[in-house]
């Protein structure tokens, strides 16, 4: 059995220079080489760096998956809840403390699928969360099965034959469900991807960003070979990010050209937190505040008894 | 000294306004100064059915809703005609002439028949408010305490609805006097007035007490009345209140804000409390501290959404997969439940686990009156080994905010607790993880599957407990110690079972006393043991079919009940269903009583 340790002692230096890799946690990551997922740690430590975000001010939230495994290979706060989950307690953890920039990271099974439900409610809300979904089209850590957005027709674990259900589009699904910052990106290009996180993590609202992080193990249909050709830059294609019928029409586009960028963006709508007055008393975050109640207040609360 | 002890019954349909006269009577009642306790069986429908409320009131003490009612109050006929043939002499029945016909009644029942039309002018929503009047005239309680009740109920509807009011009342209380005989005790006025809660109420204001500033919810009865009250007073309290799109994301939310620093609550019943099973283990394994409330029903599935019942005991002892700490407590009654809560949150900060409250229908749907020197507000809080940013918590360790590797946030102490600090605290970064973690937070799963290590973290989670039986009162036997029977229940059970020990000395001559068990994990075993080991004949009295309580008692205290009193029904006991039970028990007729609800045979 071990013994009761101690952390390592830790000499009161001056602090190391801030630079990218700041943001890299202590471990590394035990995803496949090749895997989508590299790019997007990596494109999200850089918007983190460029935006100057406190590693202890920032908070990342994941639910199950291989992506998921992402809030360990950060130099954040991080959550790695349960499966499907993630938004939920982001939610919670965004109210509790509404000065943390809460960032949650997924993967397609998990947040379409057995999170779809927190999916749709946390959309319309309106929550000021950035969620990141590392979009393989595959079910990864269970070694390949179908996903909610497997296209139809794909040959995995669990359709022998070919899956027969449709897709979930999250980009159009996210338009009209209410998220106010809806983005796709791509593994294969990182630099985009960096602009299109550090404008979700700015946004004042719920953002997504739709990655497509290619599965290199299982995923033989949707590839990089498969993309590369195929990816189109919305930012080169004057698409106009306010415009919610075209951005749909966008959204929708696939086959031989498939967009990536920032699709829908409003910014007049106020998010959950600016609307609760609770969080505006100028006390600063709920989960800081002192705790029980003043004379006056409980003598109300026993007045109403009477 | 009782002088009084007294029943009304209300029966009728679901939206004959039968609630809110029960809350006037209620709070006149209370107002006097007597103690009251209501309960009220009702349908899951909005209109229709068969609602029947229970107010019972004395001058002594009034822990359940009793045997007896002396005024039945029947709204329309399918309430005289359930309710009439239990009225025994000396008791009354007021009802609408035109409406209801009575039937026979039991020799030295007063049948008092009122011309409502007449006394309400047509206002057929005002008879409630007639039949009222007459209640209190019969009870020898003057008008006035009628018409400042009816005020406020009726405030909001403006001045002409509360003035037509007070007219009927006044119609109702004198016919009463001139047609009816009254009872032959005036009801007193023992002094200092007393104030009427609910149980959901008083476990709202117990979160409110502890300092909770996250609350969370879906729809579920018998558990609304907890979400009603915090949405109403979240901004008056500064708590955030969230209705959510389902107990899984209430569950889930509510760890998330718990793990921010703040005290987070929710409350639901069983159904609602399975969907967030998973996500207990989460706080469990993360070791973020929360309080749900589990306001039982008759299950299993939808069951029956509006009867009580004490069916979950295994769903709370076993929720979520694997073994983990968690303090599971079932109070007796409304001001139980109130003292309760802010104890449960300083064992969950302390512990830093989750904390579950077995509660249900019957104590958090009733009404129970309350003295309010009892509602103290200024509960001790203590929040054990937290690290917040602004040295709100136990201890401020200072650090840059930038590659900190000193801080183990699951550190193996000796206690198994580790000091919690929360995102925001600059120097303590670490991710908190489902999966099992090493003491740095890092996943075993990341290095290679450690069994060394997993052994290390379960043991240290699971040493938590080992201390908190020392942090809560054992329970306590009441009556004497060589009684011939003693009565065990655990919850909501405590009322009526104190109720019927003293009827069984009172009226049978058997000498029962009982063992009320509150805490359900940790279990005070050797305490429990050491008692019952001495008792003569154990009978264990629970509200569900299987005997849940009696089959843990078993496990953890090697005890087995002589016999068992089970109610199944969706309806609560009442003291005559427990001494009838012991009766036969003790007669040798039987082992295993399952009492009749006469009531609304």
């Amino acid at each position: 059995m071990s013994s009761l340790t101690e952390p390592p002692a830790v000499a009161a230096a001056q602090p190391a220079p801030v630079t990218k890799d700041t943001y890299k946690g202590r471990i590394h990551p035990d995803w496949c080489p090749g895997c989508g997922d590299f790019s997007v740690l990596s494109a999200l430590q850089a918007a983190l760096f460029e935006l100057g975000l406190k590693p202890h001010q920032t908070l990342i939230v994941s639910g199950i998956g291989c992506s998921s495994n992402l809030p360990g290979y950060m130099n954040t706060y991080g959550m790695h809840t349960l499966h499907g989950r993630s938004l939920a307690v982001a939610t919670g953890a965004k109210l509790g403390n509404h000065e943390l920039k809460v960032i949650c990271t997924g993967g397609d099974g998990d947040g379409f699928g057995i999170g779809g439900n927190h999916f749709v409610h946390t959309m319309r809300r309106n929550v000021d969360l950035t969620y990141i979904v590392m979009d393989n089209q595959i079910y990864g850590l269970t070694t390949g099965q179908c996903s909610p957005t497997s296209i139809k027709g794909m040959i995995t674990k669990s359709t022998p034959h070919g899956s027969v259900e449709n897709p979930i589009n999250p980009i159009p699904m996210a338009i009209v469900g209410g998220a106010t910052y809806v983005a796709r990106a791509f593994s294969g290009k990182q630099k985009h991807m960096v602009e299109m996180i550090k404008g979700a993590i700015l946004h004042k609202g719920f953002s997504l960003v739709d990655v497509f992080s290619p599965c290199v193990t299982y995923n033989k249909d949707n590839t990089y070979q498969w993309f590369n050709p195929r990816i189109k830059i919305l930012e080169e294609m004057g698409h106009d990010p306010t415009d919610m019928h075209k951005a749909i029409d966008r959204g929708y586009q696939w086959g031989e050209e498939i967009p990536i960028g920032l699709f829908w963006r409003r910014s007049e709508l106020p998010s959950l937190e600016d609307q609760e007055p609770v969080l505006h008393t100028g006390e600063g975050p709920l989960a800081f505040r002192p705790l029980g109640l003043s004379q006056e207040q409980g003598k109300a609360l026993i007045k109403e008894l009477l | 000294m009782r002088t009084v002890d007294f029943a009304i019954g209300i029966g009728g349909e679901n939206g004959q306004g039968i609630a809110s006269t029960g809350d006037i009577l209620a709070r006149i009642f209370a107002r006097r100064g007597l103690n009251l306790n209501a309960y009220n069986a009702y349908q899951s429908i909005i209109r229709g059915g068969h609602t029947f409320l229970t107010i019972r009131a004395s001058d002594g003490p009034v822990r359940s809703m009793g045997d007896k009612i002396d005024v039945l109050i029947p709204l329309n006929q399918d309430a005289m005609d359930r309710h009439l043939k239990l009225l025994t002499a000396g008791a009354c029945a007021i009802y609408d002439t035109e409406k209801v016909k009575p039937g026979t009644p039991a020799a030295g029942v007063q049948l008092c028949p009122i011309p409502m039309k007449e006394l309400t002018k047509g206002n057929k929503l005002a008879a409630n408010t007639a039949a009222l009047g007459a209640t209190l005239q019969l009870l020898g309680i003057e008008s006035e305490p009628l018409e400042a009740v009816v005020t406020r109920q009726f405030k909001k509807k403006g001045e002409s609805v509360v003035a037509e009011n007070i007219a009927i009342a006044r119609a109702g209380y004198d016919y009463a006097a001139n047609n009816f005989k009254a009872f032959p005790f005036k009801v007193p006025k023992p002094g200092k007035g007393l104030g009427v809660i609910t149980g959901n109420q008083a476990t709202a204001m117990g979160g409110a007490a502890a300092g909770v500033k996250f609350y969370a919810a879906y729809p579920m009865s018998p558990a609304t009345g907890v979400l009603m009250w915090m949405a109403q007073h979240a901004r008056q309290l500064g708590i955030m209140v969230r209705q959510v799109e389902d107990e899984i994301g209430v569950m889930n939310m509510i760890i998330g804000a718990a793990h921010t620093g703040c005290r987070a609550m929710c409350a639901t019943s069983g159904g609602g409390f399975a969907l967030m099973s998973e996500a207990i283990g989460m706080a469990g394994m993360i070791e973020t501290p929360i309080v749900c409330v589990d306001v039982q029903r008759a299950g299993p599935a939808t069951g029956v959404p509006t009867k009580t019942e004490q069916g979950d005991l295994w769903q709370i002892l076993g929720a979520g997969q694997g073994d983990f700490p968690r303090i599971i407590v079932a109070p007796a009654c409304q001001i139980d439940l109130f003292k309760t809560i802010p104890e449960l949150f300083n064992l969950c900060d302390k512990y830093q686990c989750p904390g579950l409250v077995l509660a249900d229908l019957l104590i958090s749907e009733g009404t129970s009156s309350i003295n309010p020197d009892d509602l103290a507000f200024n509960v001790k809080i203590e929040r054990g080994e937290l690290i917040l940013p602004n040295s709100n918590g136990a201890s401020v360790k200072p650090g840059s905010g930038y590659n900190d590797n000193a801080y183990w946030r699951y550190k193996n102490t000796t206690s198994g607790i580790s000091p919690r600090a929360v995102p925001g605290v600059p120097g303590h970064i670490y991710t908190a993880a489902t999966d099992e973690h090493d003491e740095d937070g890092t996943l075993i799963s990341d290095e290679f599957t450690n069994p060394h290590k997993r052994r290390m973290m379960v043991e240290k989670r699971a040493r938590k407990m080992e201390a908190v039986v020392h942090d809560i009162a054992p329970p306590k036997l009441i009556g004497p110690e060589s009684a011939q029977v003693t009565l065990v229940g655990w919850g909501s059970t405590e009322g009526v079972i104190r109720e019927a020990v003293e009827k069984l000395a009172g009226e049978e001559g058997i000498v029962a006393n009982q063992l009320p068990i509150k805490w359900i994990v940790p279990f005070h075993a050797a305490e429990i043991t050491r008692i019952l080991s001495r008792s003569k004949h154990v009978i264990m009295v629970e509200n569900n079919y299987s005997g849940q309580f009696a089959r843990y008692l078993r496990s953890e205290a090697g005890i087995a009940a002589h016999g068992h009193i089970r109610k199944y029904d969706g309806e609560p006991f009442m003291p005559h269903h427990i001494v009838n039970a012991v009766k036969e028990q003790l007669a040798g007729k039987t082992q295993l009583s399952v009492p009749v609800h006469e009531v609304l045979a």
